[in-house]
């Protein structure tokens, strides 16, 4: 038996080399081919397109995709069940609800106050009307699935999907109410893309992912402690409600940050750590920061990848399409693994 | 660990009325009754899970619902009755869970912390099994577990919710050996325990509960009396004695 720190050091050498594989095959894909020695030397075209197109958005696909396995990893944990996810338990819809009603305030402020508005219907607004959907949707997700003070899984996956087709549905009348052209934005960036968005929007969403990231790392050995019982994890002196609140935040914060940088990607946090869960084992203290790096690197090559299929036909899908085509028959077999009673709640 | 006039009700069912009991490190105390008499909500006031309405509970000192968690848990340890795991941890890792309330937020473990994992190891004859997920274990072994756990934490009351429910003999008496030697070992032990043989071959006093309050307190042989046992658990029988040991044998007429 190796130690648990030598484990760990194994796990994030392992992840961040994948990340920086994954990176670099996503710049090296596209309808251009250019060269890397080039395009770091200066040359045009090659420069431009690695540095203001391939790499953002490799990047931003980066964040997002390490935001929403952190998510897929706490969430299980609150749940005590594998099916947990962002996307599936409604916290991504919830967040897109958010940000929606951010950009619907924005434009009415517009027309009552005047153009100067329109500020609020970008950026930091956007994420954090995305954030607070995202923490809404969460603790009413969990709060109606409770039964006798317990998360009952089922239940939350079941309401999870309705909220989101609630969610969706207030979406699609709310888009009828802003001008036209910022319909169809909005409809494409819930779609689930990583294509626009600046590097100053990058950064900030890096930021502010890896703030969430590192607190649920900090919180990583409390989290092992929440899949017990309540009272079993209160006695092993764990504060359950307060570290319940903040593992809340953190998963909701990820979400939201991830909608508003990307859409909405589903089962990114579903896929992910249930493959590392498979090499690294149960323990939250290897399970969040390796989830968080395969995370990044899952979504930069399912971007890469969905670029490369599409390249004949000029074309290119939204990554959240590419996810879904991936994620939803994986979380049909984990469904039918988990029912099996042998495997029980181990799936 | 003391108790004194406690009350408690969920909801406006009285659960506890004016209980008052007092334990020694070392004492090995059962407390049996019937089914709702109120033992597992007396467990569950003096690990702190639930404050009482009226009265005060003391553990070495501390009043273990308000005193921050991190604090009661290394003072007391609960081995629950049905403890609960999402994931397959193996055996060693599920035992330095108790070494939880003594590690930082990161909870990475130290030499303190391998070295009470070992000796719990040990002291429920896991050793073997250390490296073995937890979900290929058998029921009794999977108990031990959970045991190792809360000897871990190094606590200094040992509080058991029906350590033996659901095991067969050897394990029953292996379970009530080591809660044995926990308490020669200078702990605090209070079990929850419904086999009256075993908790009168086993313990150094039984506390007899029923409806919400305490109604017999003392060495075995003078608590279960078979008017007592008659009384309280509504059930007719024959009592007898170890000739070997004293200890008192009562076993039902049907």
């Amino acid at each position: 038996m190796t130690s648990l720190r030598g484990r760990l050091v194994v796990l994030l050498v392992a992840g961040a080399a994948t990340v920086l594989a994954a990176l670099a095959f996503s710049s090296a894909v596209g309808p251009q081919p250019i060269s890397f020695h080039a395009a770091f030397s200066g040359v045009e075209p090659d420069h431009a397109i690695l540095l203001e197109l391939r790499l953002p958005r490799a990047l931003l696909a980066a964040v997002v995709g390490a935001a929403l396995a952190g998510a897929g990893v706490a969430l299980q944990a609150l749940l005590r069940n594998a099916l947990a996810e962002p996307f599936v338990l409604g916290v991504s819809g919830g967040a897109a609800l958010g940000g929606t009603l951010v950009i619907l305030a924005a434009t009415l402020a517009v027309r009552v106050l005047g153009p100067g508005a329109a500020l609020f219907s970008e950026g930091a607004p956007v994420a954090l009307g995305a954030v607070a959907g995202a923490a809404a949707s969460a603790v009413l997700v969990f709060g109606l699935s409770r039964i006798q003070g317990h998360p009952v899984p089922e239940t939350a996956l079941l309401v999870g999907v309705v909220f989101n087709a609630f969610a969706s549905g207030l979406i699609t009348v709310l888009r009828l109410l802003v001008p036209p052209e910022q319909a169809a934005r909005l409809l494409y960036w819930l779609l689930g893309t990583v294509a626009y968005q600046g590097g100053g929007t990058i950064l900030a969403g890096a930021v502010g992912v890896a703030l969430t990231l590192a607190l649920l790392v900090l919180f990583s050995g409390r989290l092992n402690l929440l899949t017990l019982a309540d009272e079993e994890a209160a006695s092993l002196g764990v504060d359950v409600r307060r570290t319940r609140a903040v593992i809340f935040f953190a998963a909701s914060a990820a979400t939201g940050a991830a909608v508003a940088l990307s859409g909405m990607v589903g089962f990114v946090g579903l896929i992910v750590p249930h493959l590392v869960r498979r090499v690294a084992g149960p323990d939250h203290r290897l399970l969040v920061p390796t989830s968080a790096l395969f995370g990044a690197a899952f979504l930069v090559m399912a971007d890469a990848l969905a670029r490369l299929l599409f390249l004949p036909l000029g074309t290119e899908p939204p990554v959240g399409a590419v996810t879904a085509f991936l994620g939803g028959p994986f979380f049909l077999w984990l469904l039918r693994r988990s029912g099996r009673p042998q495997a029980g709640g181990f799936a | 660990m003391d108790v004194r006039l406690v009350s408690f009700r969920y909801g406006g069912t009285p659960a506890l009325e004016d209980v008052s009991l007092s334990a020694r490190s070392g004492e090995f105390v059962g407390l049996v009754g019937p089914n709702g008499a109120g033992k597992s909500t007396l467990v569950r006031l003096l690990a702190g899970l639930l404050a009482p309405e009226r009265g005060r509970v003391r553990l070495a000192g501390l009043d273990p619902s308000s005193a921050p968690r991190r604090q009661v848990a290394r003072l007391c340890a609960l081995v629950p009755q049905e403890p609960r795991l999402t994931w397959p941890f193996t055996v060693r890792e599920v035992v330095m869970m108790g070494r939880a309330p003594r590690q930082g937020l990161l909870a990475l473990p130290g030499p303190l912390d391998h070295g009470a994992v070992e000796g719990a190891l040990r002291a429920c004859d896991l050793v073997n099994l250390a490296d073995r997920r937890i979900d290929a274990l058998s029921g009794g072994e999977r108990r031990r577990v959970f045991f190792a756990r809360a000897l871990s934490q190094e606590p200094r009351v040992l509080l058991f919710d029906e350590p033996t429910a659901f095991l067969d003999l050897g394990h029953q008496v292996a379970a009530m050996r080591m809660a044995q030697a926990a308490a020669r070992g200078g702990l605090c032990v209070l079990a929850v325990l419904h086999d009256l043989n075993l908790a009168a071959a086993a313990c150094d006093r039984l506390v007899v509960m029923s409806r919400g309050q305490v109604v017999a307190d003392g060495g075995p042989a003078e608590v279960l009396t078979a008017e007592r046992v008659r009384e309280v658990w509504e059930v007719p029988v024959w009592r007898g004695e170890n000739a070997r040991s004293g200890a008192p044998v009562v076993l039902p007429e049907l």
